[in-house]
């Protein structure tokens, strides 16, 4: 009995390194070797061009915007939905989470028929000479939809967890909003916050799909790193493409990292705050 | 009516509901100034929601609420000049036992010297000196309710709030807490309303029990008014260890009495066959159906007349045993009908009813 | 109002808070969801029937449900055997393998998209193993449920892991004292318990396999009726500006991935009833 199960746990585990070693590991170490297969000054030259370091530039704009909005919504929606009770919370949250479900080439595609040329806002928009569709304005817009929900989804549920109890008494000994939140609340969900910020980078920075469809792929404007990578890929310049992707993989291993130390901490929090009760 | 001078809260006429549940129905209270007052009632009796409307964590329907002499129906919460102590305690995990009590003063932009001194002040009057650093979590049950009364009541507050204060903690210790409770509320002299399910902490604490049930105020007054003379029928089922009787004219001594009654324990006096009978003439015949010793007391169940009822025996009598044959007198019962409960005694005292409590 | 406040709470705020809330909401989601409708009332029943019927449409929605049906159902399997294995079982690099696993939410779909292309065709290196056999996976269907597993694969493992974790150790103990083998404890006493984690698990990856673009595009070779997926229909009408058609084919493809999430709310409430013994 005993023997026969170590069998199986041995199979088990080698089943799983099997399958994930070739489903993960073996794209990412693909991925770095083809980037330097020229050597490295072809790298740094596929790097370094002017184009695709205009896409880095406009990756990290992306994403830091991205961050701020979702983080800002997030906290403000969480605090809505775990601190007052309000009728319609449900729908509210329903709402938040939509767009998870949606995908990224529809996101894309509601956004282009909210701002693009059928829209009863195009007359006024050029008018005003705002340009969204097409333009960074739209990737910024389509990159928050799909991150929409990353944050709220991660600190809800410590803030829900925590009650409100806490935040009662503060508010009863006469402490406002901005104070409550920034030393009673924030303390329960800096690492959940945190988690949830980490994740929304990742994804913004990554978007392929929505942002594919309103970019309109104007090299040096409007192309973001994937799209540079799939323009690239497209002219048969590989090590350009496997080049930028490296830079991604990296980042892609830096975040799975801080994910990894954040969950950690995020546990041991919790784990403080259930020996409280 | 001098009382009505005196009364530093008041209720007066104050409803609420929640959907169709009436939570208040017609509150009326007047609570002195000083005062340690307990609001008594089984869960789901409304005394929460009273604690609530206080504070402002609630809103009245109607009705007015007074503290200090001013309506406070539409004063903020923060301005009512209330301290509470939450059922959880609510203390803030990420601070330490300083910074919890020190929080209130903070946001009334006190001194920094007067936060300092007021705190470790506190800190000294609550017994938890050397404890400053630490976090909620390092500290025990006990410990943490000194920090929340602490807390409650480091901006003095005019009156303190709180909330089941001894849910929380394990029996042993709540005994000594409640001591130390009521010490410290005479020392600090803070007007106080402790809301409880526990008759017997409501009974040690308090200098007035205000006593609830399906939303309503059943009965107001003393511990040993409200123990001794119950007025309503739950008045008198909730308070003790009761057996409810139903036709109690069955019973000796109380012939001509119609309806239901409740007994106490206390009021059974159990003597075993060969035991000398006080009132030879008003025991009735009972069998025991169950023995539980309790340590310091010995409770039986008796069969008595088709009913079942609780007795106490002292662990120096002599040993009853189950299925034994006993002779029972009852001093005393509460009689009940729909509204109101009145005392009854054994007509063996007609004339001389000094001997009852 | 529909949202009216039921009491008035002591916390400060809520006016702040909620109207923050409410006005980043509509302006990201409200108002373009609305576009969406907007735009597809103005199109005609029977050309909007007309277009998402199409040959090549319909075409498109068998390639997209069978790959990602297939994809899912692989992860289903490796998610669980995986989740089994973190939570049971101790082994080196055990903190490596759970830290791994969100990997595809993290990588840029568009790189795993070309990595994986290029490790699966006929001379990359995996496609090399694969192509002794005749079989080709980059350029067909086989390519593009594998680009779809590797976005799958952390739904089913984190959703099912921490049921797994909750399952009492003695609770299997007292099966295997009453003498059932270990498969039958698996099959009899453990996956009841994680059945409806599996299928939120499942449901979760399946429509997010529905809608994936990024990773698919690279690997699909994209020839119409046979590697073509509904996402990327979409974008070729949108290319040609045909916005009601793409309209059209993004309406039904909600309208499914709102029927995959109704699925799975109505199991998973389901057995919770059961657990809680409501019935």
């Amino acid at each position: 009995m005993q023997k026969e199960n170590k069998i199986i746990k041995w199979l088990l585990i080698t089943l799983c390194a099997v399958f994930l070693t070739v489903m993960l590991i073996l794209p990412l170490i693909y991925v770095v070797t083809t980037a330097f297969r020229d050597g490295v000054s072809a790298f740094l030259k596929a790097v370094g061009d002017k184009y695709a370091v205009k896409s880095i530039l406009l990756t990290l704009k992306v994403t830091v915007i991205t961050v701020i909005v979702n983080t800002f919504f997030g906290i403000f929606a969480a605090w809505t939905i775990t601190k007052y009770r309000f009728k319609g919370k449900k729908i509210i949250s329903a709402l938040i989470d939509l767009p998870l479900t949606i995908s990224p080439v529809i996101a894309g595609l509601i956004f282009l028929l909210t701002f693009g040329r059928n829209s009863f806002l195009y007359p006024y928009l050029t008018k005003m000479g705002i340009k969204i569709i097409f333009a960074v304005p739209g990737i910024v817009l389509a990159t928050i939809f799909v991150t929409f929900p990353f944050i709220s989804r991660e600190i809800i549920p410590v803030m829900t967890a925590a009650g409100t109890d806490e935040e009662e008494a503060a508010a009863l000994m006469g402490a406002g909003f901005f104070k409550i939140f920034t030393q009673v609340t924030l303390p329960h969900i800096k690492w959940a916050l945190l988690y949830g910020i980490v994740l929304c980078s990742a994804r913004a920075m990554g978007e392929f799909g929505a942002v594919s469809v309103i970019s309109g792929h104007l090299r040096g404007k409007t192309n973001t790193m994937p799209l540079h990578i799939e323009v690239t890929y497209q002219a048969f310049d590989f090590t350009g493409a496997f080049a930028m992707s490296s830079i991604l993989v990296v980042m892609a291993l830096i975040i799975l990292i801080t994910r990894n130390i954040l969950e950690y901490y995020g546990k041991k929090s919790e784990e403080e705050s259930v020996k409280d009760e | 009516m001098s009382e009505k001078k005196e009364s530093y809260v008041e209720l007066k006429n104050v409803n609420k509901s929640f959907g169709g549940f009436e939570a208040s129905k017609d509150i009326n209270i007047n609570i002195k100034k000083g005062h340690l007052v307990a609001l008594l009632g089984p869960s789901g009796s409304g005394k929460t929601t009273i604690l609530k409307m206080l504070a402002g964590l609630e809103n009245a329907d109607s009705g007015d609420i007074y503290i200090a002499g001013t309506r406070v129906n539409d004063v903020k919460p923060k301005d009512r000049g209330i301290g509470l102590v939450f059922q959880s305690y609510a203390l803030f995990r990420y601070k330490t036992v300083y910074e919890n009590i020190a929080f209130g003063l903070k946001i009334e932009k006190r001194d920094k010297n007067y936060i300092k001194k007021r705190v470790n002040e506190l800190i000294e009057l609550v017994g938890l000196k050397g404890m400053e650093k630490r976090y909620p979590r390092q500290l025990s049950g006990g410990q943490r309710q000194r920090v929340a009364f602490a807390r409650a009541i480091a901006t003095q507050p005019q009156l303190l709030l709180l909330d089941e204060p001894f849910a929380a903690i394990d029996t042993k210790v709540r005994k000594e807490l409640r001591g130390w409770l009521r010490e410290l509320i005479n020392e600090v002299g803070i007007t106080s309303i402790v809301v409880t399910h526990d008759q017997e902490e409501a009974l040690e604490l308090a200098d007035e029990i205000i006593l609830t049930n399906h939303g309503k105020v059943e009965q107001t007054g003393t511990p040993s008014d409200i123990y001794n003379n119950p007025k309503t029928p739950f008045a008198a089922a909730f308070l003790g260890d009761n057996s409810v009787i139903e036709n109690i004219s069955e019973f000796k001594g109380f012939e001509g009495i119609p309806g239901k009654a409740v007994i106490r324990p206390e009021f059974v006096n159990v003597y075993a066959q060969d035991e000398s009978i006080e009132h030879a003439a008003s025991v009735d015949d009972a069998v025991v159906s169950k023995v539980v010793f309790k340590g310091n007391i010995i409770e039986l169940k008796l069969n008595i007349k088709g009913s079942e009822i609780t007795a106490y025996r002292n662990v120096g009598q002599k040993q009853v045993i189950q299925g034994e044959n006993v002779k029972v007198f009852i001093r005393k019962v509460f009689e009940i009908d729909d509204t109101k409960a009145s005392s009854r005694e054994n007509s063996i005292y007609s004339g001389n009813d000094s001997i009852v409590i | 109002m529909r949202f009216t406040r039921k009491n008035k709470s002591v916390i400060p705020g809520f006016g702040l808070s909620f109207g923050i809330t409410m006005a980043i909401l509509g302006f990201i989601v409200i108002i373009p969801l609305c576009s969406l409708v907007v735009y597809s009332s103005k199109m005609s029943f029977a050309g909007f029937i007309e277009t998402v019927t199409k040959p090549r449409m319909l075409a498109s929605y068998r390639v997209s449900f069978t790959t990602a049906f297939y994809a899912s159902f692989v992860n289903l399997v490796m998610g669980t055997v995986l989740a089994w294995v973190l939570v049971r079982y101790d082994f080196p690099f055990k903190r490596f393998m759970d830290g791994i696993i969100e990997l595809p939410f993290a990588l840029p779909t568009a790189v795993a998209g070309i990595a994986l292309t290029h490790l699966t065709v006929s001379d990359g290196w995996v496609g090399r193993l694969f192509a002794h056999f005749g079989i080709k996976i980059a350029y067909t269907r086989l390519g593009i449920t594998t680009a779809l597993i590797f976005i799958g694969i952390p739904f089913v493992v984190r959703s099912v892991q921490p049921v797994l974790e909750k399952i009492d150790k003695e609770y299997e103990q007292a099966a295997q004292m009453l003498g059932a083998s270990g498969a039958q404890t698996f099959f009899k006493v453990i996956l009841p318990e994680i059945v409806p984690s599996l299928v939120a698990g499942f449901t979760m990856a399946f429509a997010r396999c529905l809608g994936e673009y990024g990773s698919v595009v690279f690997i699909a070779g994209n020839t119409p009726y046979e590697t073509e997926i509904t996402p990327l229909l979409i974008m070729s009408k949108l290319q040609e500006y045909d916005y009601a058609s793409a309209t059209s084919i993004a309406l039904v493809m909600l309208v499914a991935a709102f029927l995959i999430l109704l699925i799975n709310a109505v199991i998973q409430s389901r057995s919770s009833k059961i657990i809680s013994g409501i019935g």
